[in-house]
C-alpha cells in the first residue's frame, strides 16, 4: 500500500506547490520597506520650485505617496482611482513626479485634473531608488508615526483601492 | 511624412541601444568591484537580467548609483546592503546565507544525503547473506526428506 501511497503523496504535494507558484505574480517584489521608516527626501514642488516638501513635513499625519509620471501610460488609467482616493478627503495624497519633465507633468495635470495635494519633483530618480521604486505607478501608505504600512505596485484599480489600500488607511486613522 | 517618422524612430532605437556609460575608475580594483556588482545585482524591471545586461532606465540609474557609491569609497558589501535595503533580497542573484535561505542553500545537499542513505540501505540489504541458524536448517532438511519418503 505504502508503495503506491508515497509517490502519490509526493505528486500531490508537487502539484500543489507548483499550482501555488503559478498564481504568484513574479513582477510583484515584496518591499523590504514595509514597517520601516519612510525614507527621507526634500524635494522641490512641481508647481512652485522655490518651495520644497520633505518626509519630515508629513510626520504626524497619515499620508499617501503616489509615484507617477506623464510618460507612464498606466498612470493615466490609475488617475481616476487616485482622484477617487483624494476626493474622500481622508488622507493627504502627495505625488512623486518620477523622472519627468516638469512642463510635461504640469500639462498632464492640467489635462486630466490634479488629484494631488502637492507633487514633488524627482527628476533624476534618486528618491525613487531610496523608496525602492522600480516601476511607475507605485503607491505607498505612510502612518502618522512615519512608518510605511503598505505598498501597492502597479496601477491601483477601484477594487484594489477599496479592498487593499482603504482598509490600511482606515486602520491607521482609527 | 510617415516614412520620415519611421526613419526617425529607427534612428532613435539605434541610439538608445548604443547608450553604454563609460565610467572612469580611480583604480582597477574599483573597476573590478563595479563589474562584479553589476553582474550580481538583478534588474527589477527586466527580471531575468542583471544590471550589466539590462538596458532599462532603472538599470542605468542603479549602475550610476553603484558607480557613485564606489567612487565615494564605499565597499562592495555596503553597495549590496544599500540595494537590499531598498529592493529586498530579490536584487541579489546570489542569495545571502541566513536563516530564511538555509533550505535554499542546504536543501540540495540534504536531498543528496537522504538519497545516498536510501541507496546504501538497499544495497546492503541486497548484499547481505541470509543468516540462518544451522540447527533450523538441519530440521528443515530432515522434514523435507520425511515428506519425500512419505510419497
Amino acid at each position: 500500500m505504502i508503495r503506491y501511497a508515497l509517490p502519490l503523496a509526493v505528486f500531490v504535494l508537487m502539484v500543489g506547490l507548483l499550482g501555488y507558484g503559478l498564481k504568484l505574480d513574479p513582477k510583484k517584489v515584496p518591499s523590504p520597506l514595509i514597517d520601516k521608516a519612510a525614507p527621507e527626501f526634500s524635494l522641490a514642488m512641481l508647481h512652485d520650485s522655490s518651495r520644497s516638501l520633505s518626509t519630515a513635513d508629513m510626520r504626524g499625519q497619515v499620508w499617501v505617496l503616489n509615484v507617477w509620471a506623464s510618460w507612464c501610460v498606466s498612470c493615466r488609467a490609475e488617475h481616476e482611482v487616485v482622484t477617487a482616493l483624494a476626493n474622500k478627503n481622508l488622507v493627504t495624497v502627495v505625488g512623486l513626479n518620477y523622472k519627468d519633465k516638469s512642463e510635461d507633468a504640469i500639462r498632464w495635470l492640467q489635462q486630466f485634473g490634479d488629484p494631488y495635494a502637492t507633487s514633488v519633483v524627482d527628476f533624476n530618480g534618486k528618491v525613487g531608488i531610496d523608496w525602492g521604486v522600480y516601476g511607475v505607478p507605485e503607491t505607498f501608505v505612510i502612518g502618522a508615526d512615519g512608518l510605511i504600512k503598505y505598498k501597492h505596485i502597479g496601477p491601483m484599480t477601484m477594487e484594489s483601492l477599496e479592498q487593499k489600500v482603504m482598509p490600511v488607511i482606515r486602520e491607521l486613522l482609527s | 511624412m510617415r516614412m520620415v517618422l519611421i526613419f526617425m524612430f529607427v534612428l532613435l532605437a539605434n541610439s538608445a541601444q548604443a547608450a553604454i556609460e563609460a565610467y572612469e575608475f580611480d583604480s582597477p580594483e574599483m573597476e573590478a568591484d563595479y563589474k562584479q556588482l553589476i553582474a550580481e545585482l538583478r534588474c527589477l524591471v527586466c527580471q531575468n537580467q542583471n544590471l550589466a545586461d539590462s538596458d532599462a532606465e532603472l538599470a542605468q540609474d542603479l549602475r550610476r548609483e553603484t558607480y557613485e557609491m564606489l567612487q565615494q569609497g564605499k565597499s562592495r558589501q555596503q553597495v549590496m546592503t544599500f540595494m537590499v535595503e531598498r529592493y529586498g533580497d530579490f536584487v541579489l542573484y546570489r542569495p545571502q546565507f541566513k536563516s530564511s535561505t538555509y533550505l535554499l542553500w542546504l536543501g540540495p545537499f540534504l536531498l543528496l544525503v537522504i538519497v545516498l542513505a536510501i541507496v546504501v540501505k538497499r544495497l546492503r540489504a541486497a548484499a547481505k547473506p541470509v543468516d540462518v541458524d544451522a540447527d533450523a536448517l538441519a530440521d528443515a532438511k530432515s522434514l523435507l526428506e520425511e515428506e519425500q519418503t512419505k510419497k
